[in-house]
């Protein structure tokens, strides 16, 4: 039996049913994670042994009659920014090679109060800056649906691994689309909460007021069980909401009636592909004859939300790396005096695309240029804002594409960052907004995943489960399995 | 041209991070790219709009003043590139 193929809460009731044991579960994964991982490359590190003494310990629960939660021995991976205690954490970056964490993060603590098994560290675009794993310090990572495409970024291997098996949910992180996009080009649910909703206690910092972790799943169901897990507020970080927590399941409700959905014309604007336009446009029709209803808005700030994001991203980013000086942690190359060693260290270890972000950022915070950058994209920040809280005075969710284009090929787009910075245009807004959206299967393009992007206002995470859930019960596009194949 | 070769030299300096000539004239050129990009922003009149650095309506977010365990010396030292004596050792920063 093919194990590997299952979601998380049908896993769930084999394990509960004892049809399966945990420790077969996670074996069958590690199994396909041998007979697949050449090709698709997901992991950066793997943690197989402690990933079956994690199965281990569930196993020994069910046998003493037990209770188990619905993640409890069903295997995932981590994307490599979120710091596991005894386990390195590179990010991605060479400068990080050999960093193992003195502690966890608070998502991997609430992982691991729930009995879940990790088989491995995710591979990434550096500090989470890109959008295909082509950024990656060590390798790139593969898309399952077309091996010679990227799987997208920055959390392309989280994305990966779970479209091909290796895993069978996992953690993402979103700064600027990173979860939603990478989702989108594997055929996948991936959500970035409402900032705030999950701590960013352990999480690597690229740009702390944009950065949120989120799940990437097959369905909808595994995702709202994920997010049962990982959300809620945590003392250690001073941006965490504080607030109370939903059970995210009792959304997985098969019914829009009455849901007024906005399309904001902004977002289907030129350089879509056809292909994905006409997807979107269906989903849309189907979601209006289930019951709800849509007008068309306009969020006339759009086109300058990209621009914003790449002098806001980066300026967080400038200051947020300052840190890998070689002084407390990381790698480091002896120098003549120290600013010659901070340096020579940052310049030996740091990839090209942390460096372009690292000057840009300082560029725009550096005398002369402040105001007429920073502040600036600041201010646009608050337009953008204003026209997500104007449209949510009117329709209970947005919806548009996730991305303009399926999933592009290895080498496409490495020589321009600007054309690589275009990728992220629809998911960008929502992360300047601080709002919640989740991104579904909708359909195929050339045999490629197309996604779905659905937006709520904050703390609207239920509005987007249960949209979710209803397109997809209503569709089989999370039904297919990637083929592993290289489409020539 | 939205910045210079000279630009990016100073920038670079700031930044902590250093460049061959050729690495130096790329980075300009796609740098330039990006800023000329983001010229966007200047289409829009934003005289009168507050800036948003933040998302949420938060400010000084204190917790009790209460001594609570931290991370032990030694593992805070634990990925240190070099240590003595229980700190961190960096290359002399002082002439004498």
């Amino acid at each position: 039996m093919e194990l590997f193929k299952y979601t998380a809460h049908q896993l769930h009731e084999k394990l509960v049913s004892k049809e399966v044991s945990a420790v077969e579960l996670t074996k069958s994964v590690l199994a396909r994670v041998d007979a697949v991982e050449k090709d698709v490359q997901s992991y950066i590190t793997q943690t197989r042994e402690s990933a079956l003494k994690q199965a281990e310990a569930v196993d020994a629960k069910i046998g003493q009659g037990q209770t188990i939660s619905t993640l409890a021995g069903i295997p995932g991976a981590l994307k490599d920014n979120m710091c596991t205690q005894g386990t390195k954490t590179t990010c991605a970056s060479k400068i990080l090679a050999n960093f193992v964490p003195p502690y966890n993060a608070t998502v991997v603590e609430k992982l691991m109060a729930e009995d879940t098994v990790v088989i491995g560290k995710a591979n990434m675009d550096e500090f989470a800056m890109g959008g295909s794993t082509e950024n990656s310090g060590f390798f790139p990572s593969r898309n399952p649906w077309d091996l010679a495409t990227v799987p997208g970024g920055s959390s392309g291997g989280s994305a990966a691994a779970v479209a091909a098996g290796e895993a069978i949910w996992a953690l993402g992180s979103d700064t600027g689309g990173s979860i939603r996009q990478p989702a989108a080009y594997c055929g996948l649910v991936g959500m970035k909460p409402t900032y705030g909703r999950v701590s960013r206690y352990g999480l690597v910092a690229y740009a702390s007021s944009l950065d949120q972790i989120g799940p990437i799943t097959r369905d909808v169901t595994d995702c709202a069980h994920v997010l049962n897990v990982i959300c809620g507020h945590d003392a250690k970080d001073s941006t965490s909401i504080n607030t109370g927590v939903p059970d995210y399941t009792k959304s997985l409700v098969n019914d829009i009636k009455g849901l007024k959905i906005g399309l904001p014309r902004e977002y289907f604007a030129s350089g879509m592909d056809p292909e994905v336009e006409r997807a979107i446009n269906k989903a849309i029709e189907q979601l209006v004859s289930l019951g709800a209803e849509y007008k068309e808005i306009s969020m006339p700030h759009t086109e300058y939300a990209l621009s914003a994001y790449y002098m806001i991203a980066p300026a967080e980013a400038s200051s947020n790396l300052a840190r890998y000086d070689g002084v407390s942690f990381g790698q480091r190359v002896e120098g003549t005096d120290i600013v010659d060693m901070y340096k020579k260290t940052r310049s030996a270890f740091l990839g090209a695309e942390v460096k372009r972000r690292i000057m840009l950022g300082t560029y725009a915070l550096s005398a002369g240029y402040h105001d007429a950058y920073y502040v600036k994209a600041l201010q646009v920040r608050t337009l953008v804002k204003k026209d997500f809280d104007k449209a949510f005075h009117d329709v209970d969710v947005i919806i548009t594409p996730t991305a303009p284009t399926t999933a592009f090929k290895l080498g496409e787009k490495t020589n321009d960052p600007l054309a690589m910075y275009l990728q992220d245009v629809c998911t960008i807004p929502v992360n300047l907004a601080g709002v919640p959206a989740v991104s579904i299967p909708c359909g195929f393009a050339g045999g490629m995943p197309i996604g779905l992007q659905i937006i709520a206002k904050p703390l609207g995470e239920e509005t987007l489960i249960r949209t979710a859930y209803t397109f997809e019960q209503n569709n089989d596009y999370h039904k297919g399995f990637a083929p592993l194949l290289e489409v020539k | 041209m939205k910045i210079t070769c000279e630009d990016v030299a100073n920038v670079a300096l700031l930044s902590r991070l250093e460049f061959s000539e050729s690495e130096l004239e790329t980075f300009t050129g796609q740098l330039d790219a990006i800023l000329e990009y983001a010229d966007v922003l200047n289409k829009l009149n934003v005289d009168s709009v507050e800036p948003t650095a933040h998302v949420l309506p938060l400010k000084n977010v204190m917790r009790a003043d209460e001594a609570k365990p931290s991370l032990p010396r030694e593992l805070a030292l634990v990925n240190a590139p070099e240590q003595e004596d229980g700190y961190f050792k960096v290359p002399k920063i002082m002439e004498g």
